[in-house]
């Protein structure tokens, strides 16, 4: 086993159980800031899972775009709504009936996916960098990536008006 | 053991069921948004995997030539807009509810219901 091999491992490992670790912090914290600093954890490690399958400009834009803008907006609301924590635990039938449901999904999700086992992701080419994705974004993607924009704009008009305070 | 295409894709599905769990039991309106945005990240995650698992198998088969290398990562972008859109929106309902309510329990919630 070479250096290489044996690091892709060790990150993979590091970063997988990172990002699951902070989902499972994210349904179990109690107080929405704890839970919105896990979601933070978890989108660093997937941006650590990136690097590792070389999207570079994603992992980037993850760590930019995710754990940074819009989870300080989230926390922002959070803040700013002064919740209380969640405390009376009843519903208990139906939330083991939710933990059996998400079980019975994760098995069928591992059984389809069992078909990708030992399909390789290393090595390769490069297929991440800036030069490539930018070219497809002025090229081939171009109405899309103009629409986005578009997107963007109503997102912005429609949060204003619903969250304006109504004076009539 | 070197990572494959199946231990990501796990990884994935473990996030994405642990969003779905998270929306099915958590009643606090905004970790219920975070759950969604916990499982949108997932799926980007199993997309990244596909495109790279192609890419390579594209090169080993000599067929490079053939295949998008940004594909994948131009799909990953545009469901990160769609999903920073949506985060805005959602946030801005958060917000009403909470003037007309004084809290954003989403049992609670149930207005439209008839």
């Amino acid at each position: 086993m070479t250096f290489d091999s044996a690091f892709q491992i060790v990150f993979f490992w590091f970063f997988a159980i990172l990002g699951i670790a902070g989902g499972i912090g994210l349904i179990t914290q109690k107080n929405p800031v704890m839970a919105a600093l896990s979601l933070i954890l978890n989108f660093f490690s997937i941006a650590g899972l990136y690097l590792s399958l070389q999207a570079e400009f994603i992992a980037v834009i993850q760590v930019l775009v995710y754990a940074g803008a819009i989870m300080v907006l989230f926390l922002f609301v959070i803040m700013l709504l002064k919740l209380q924590n969640e405390q009376n635990q009843q519903f208990d039938v139906m939330k083991g009936l939710a933990f059996l449901l998400g079980l019975a999904f994760l098995g069928e999700l591992l059984l389809v996916m069992n078909s990708f086992m030992g399909k390789s992701v290393t090595g390769g080419f490069a297929m991440g960098k800036v030069e490539p994705i930018g070219m497809q974004m002025m090229t081939n993607y171009l109405f899309p990536f103009e629409m986005i924009s578009v997107v963007l704009l109503a997102a912005l008009i429609g949060a204003i008006v619903i969250a304006k305070k109504h004076t009539y | 053991m070197e990572p494959n295409a199946f231990m990501y894709l796990t990884v994935s599905a473990f996030m994405f069921v642990i969003g779905v769990v998270g929306v099915l039991t958590r009643r606090n309106g905004i970790v219920v948004f975070m759950c969604v945005e916990l499982m949108l990240n997932a799926v980007n995650l199993s997309l990244i995997t596909f495109s790279k698992m192609h890419a390579v198998a594209a090169a080993a088969g000599g067929t490079a030539a053939d295949v998008n290398p940004a594909a994948g990562s131009m799909m990953v972008f545009f469901v990160m807009c769609v999903a920073a859109a949506e985060a805005v929106v959602g946030l801005a309902i958060v917000i009403a509810i909470f003037r007309n309510k004084l809290h954003i329990d989403i049992n609670d919630v149930n207005i439209l219901k008839w």
